[in-house]
């Protein structure tokens, strides 16, 4: 007797833990997303905001006071080009270090993947659609600004040439021309980041870096003097931000 | 083999039954507004401080009894008035010994949606039944101790009961206490403005209050939405904290207090703008008397300090510069927030 419920209880926890699908065939996995923030290779985290202590390209000194960013729409490309995209979006909170750490609901097949890639911010079809946590992290735009959401909300402080502290707020959206009743946009400003091949055998931590400083880098030399406040009505700062923000992520450490 | 899984469908049975004296306070689920319920996520309800209908009422009670001042002379709703949208209407609020206290009263409603749980204007109390404990104690609030309160509530000649249906039990504690407080306060919910039912398109809006609500939304005009909400969230407020360009010099370090970090010196809770209308003077110290003197300072009174949010725009000239018709129309808009019915909701009167 004794054995008979031993080996039902085995039995239950095998099924219940076993990753593979009914096919028996493809075992599926876990995939969690690290979000990690560098200033040129310095480590930050939200203990590092407030004080003015990091020195952009262009020679401004800055100070970190908020940062929050979406990333969508995650996609794994196979060997043979088929996608896995994972129609999700998560609100990294570096001011809270909040989601920092982001693992989808979807498992996936493990496999050697040619690139693993995710959307900064939302692509049009993702934004314009009412997403109740976003409303409530009050992170949306405005509907004379084109509506949706903030891509990232980057605000802090820098010395300005008078040598004066002064704010910034580097919010970037999509990019909107004649706000008002009938905005136009003049391009897409949301991007896709690309992390590059991953060959995934296991439950795997996928580390994803921003270096904070190239949103002020290049292809723009971004001068804090002229490009600071009100923004998000500013298509040509929302295009360079869009420029610049190509280079800011790139693929850390894989666990798994 | 037969008996063994007959014994393990018993305790399986046995382990979900409910409580054995067979009573049970009655549910009353958070009536969720439909203006939130479109746009926002579900409130926060403690798991172990379900709203039901006796925890509710009893809570009413409490928070309008003097029992719970050292004098019998003030209660939570002295300093919470539904005249002033659970406000009061002096810059401090005044307690039992007549003195007034640091901070002005902040009004009550929308408790449930504040995401964060940190309470007062310092954030310093982490969920709203601890919030509560607070002012019982506090030597200029209600200057009371929670075991002389316990006492004169456990020798009343209602409360005991009262706890009996609304907590299973007639031993009355301070845990108690504040859970019945909070859930009445959780029933508070305003969501019936002129700006709620334009939202749900049953008003329209004056153009007067259309160009105000402009102002309210561009960056480069009032940029109000940063910090104060939107359309989309219609709490009309972050939930979160920040200096406001108050003072250049910080003597009230506010979240900094609580926190000990310097970069969180005076910064204080954003305030929904909901109800304005009833709850001047404005500010966590009550320092403006009307709301033109308010929007007075984000256009041109603004302070620099090393703490000041960078949200707030053009520190240096003092303000974002609005002309006296743009004033005027962002008053106008900030008006359609107010909400009438949360004054005299029977369900919320003494």
């Amino acid at each position: 007797m004794k054995k008979i419920v031993s080996l039902f209880c085995l039995l239950v926890i095998l099924i219940s833990c076993n990753s593979s699908d009914d096919s028996g065939n493809v075992t599926e996995v876990s995939t969690t997303f690290k979000f990690t923030h560098n200033w040129d290779g310095a480590l930050i985290r939200h203990y590092n905001f407030g004080p003015i202590q990091y020195v952009n390209a262009h020679g401004e000194t800055i100070g970190l006071e908020r940062l929050r960013y979406v990333i969508s729409d995650i996609i794994f490309t196979k060997e043979n080009g088929e996608e896995i995209e994972l129609d999700v979006y998560n609100l990294v909170d570096l001011t809270n270090e909040v989601n920092t750490e982001y693992t989808p609901n979807t498992r996936i097949p493990i496999g050697n993947y040619t690139n693993v890639s995710f959307t900064f911010g939302l692509d049009n079809e993702d934004n314009a659609k009412n997403h109740t946590d976003l409303n409530s992290a009050s992170f949306n735009v405005p509907e004379m600004m084109g509506g949706g959401y903030h891509y990232m909300q980057f605000d802090g402080k820098f010395i300005n040439s008078n040598m004066e502290e002064q704010g910034f707020n580097y919010h970037a959206i999509r990019a909107v021309d004649n706000s008002g009743v009938n905005p136009t946009f003049p391009q897409d400003t949301f991007f896709t980041v690309n992390l590059g091949a991953i060959d995934i055998t296991n439950d795997v931590e996928i580390e994803v870096k921003m270096n904070i400083a190239e949103w002020f880098k290049s292809p723009n030399l971004w001068d804090l003097n002229m490009y600071n406040q009100m923004l998000m009505p500013n298509s040509a700062a929302q295009i360079m931000m869009y420029q610049n923000g190509q280079n800011a992520f790139s693929l850390g450490d894989v666990f798994q | 083999m037969k008996k063994v899984l007959t014994l393990l469908t018993i305790i399986l049975f046995s382990s979900c039954s409910k409580d054995d004296s067979g009573y049970q306070p009655a549910a009353l689920p958070l009536d969720v507004p439909e203006i939130f319920s479109n746009n926002i996520i579900p409130p926060i309800i403690p798991t172990d401080n379900p709203q039901t209908v006796e925890g509710v009422a009893l809570g009413k009670k409490l928070f309008f009894d003097e029992i719970l001042s050292s004098d019998g002379s003030k209660s939570c709703a002295s300093c919470h008035s539904p005249q002033n949208a659970f406000s009061d209407n002096t810059p401090t609020s005044i307690g039992v010994a007549g003195v007034a206290g640091f901070r002005n009263s902040m009004p009550l409603f929308n408790l449930a949606w504040n995401y964060n749980e940190r309470f007062t204007w310092t954030g310093r109390e982490l969920s709203l039944e601890r919030q509560i404990e607070g002012p019982v104690t506090n030597p200029i609030e209600l200057q009371s101790n929670w075991d002389d309160v316990i006492d004169r509530l456990q020798n009343h000649p209602e409360y005991p009961e009262l706890f009996q249906l609304a907590f299973n039990t007639s031993t009355i504690s301070k845990d108690l206490v504040t859970k019945a407080i909070a859930q009445f306060e959780r029933t508070l919910i305003s969501a019936n403005s002129k700006f709620d039912r334009y939202s749900l398109g049953q008003a329209s809006l004056t153009q007067q209050e259309l160009n105000g609500l402009d102002i309210f939304l561009r960056e480069d005009k009032g940029d109000c939405f940063h910090c104060h909400g939107n359309p989309n969230n219609p709490l009309w407020t972050d939930n979160d904290f920040h200096n406001n360009g108050l003072d250049a010099t910080l003597t009230d370090l506010g979240l900094g207090v609580f926190t000990g970090d310097p970069n969180d010196n005076g910064k204080f809770k954003t305030p929904s703008l909901r109800n304005l209308e009833y709850t001047a003077p404005y500010m966590h110290d009550g320092r403006f008397t009307t709301l033109d003197e308010v929007i007075d300072h984000y256009s041109e009174g603004l302070q620099n300090s090393p703490t000041i949010d960078p949200l707030m725009k053009k520190v240096a000239q003092g303000g974002v510069q609005l002309s006296d018709q743009e004033k005027a129309d962002l008053k106008a808009f900030l008006l359609t927030l107010s909400d009438p019915s949360l004054l005299v909701n029977p369900d919320f009167q003494n």
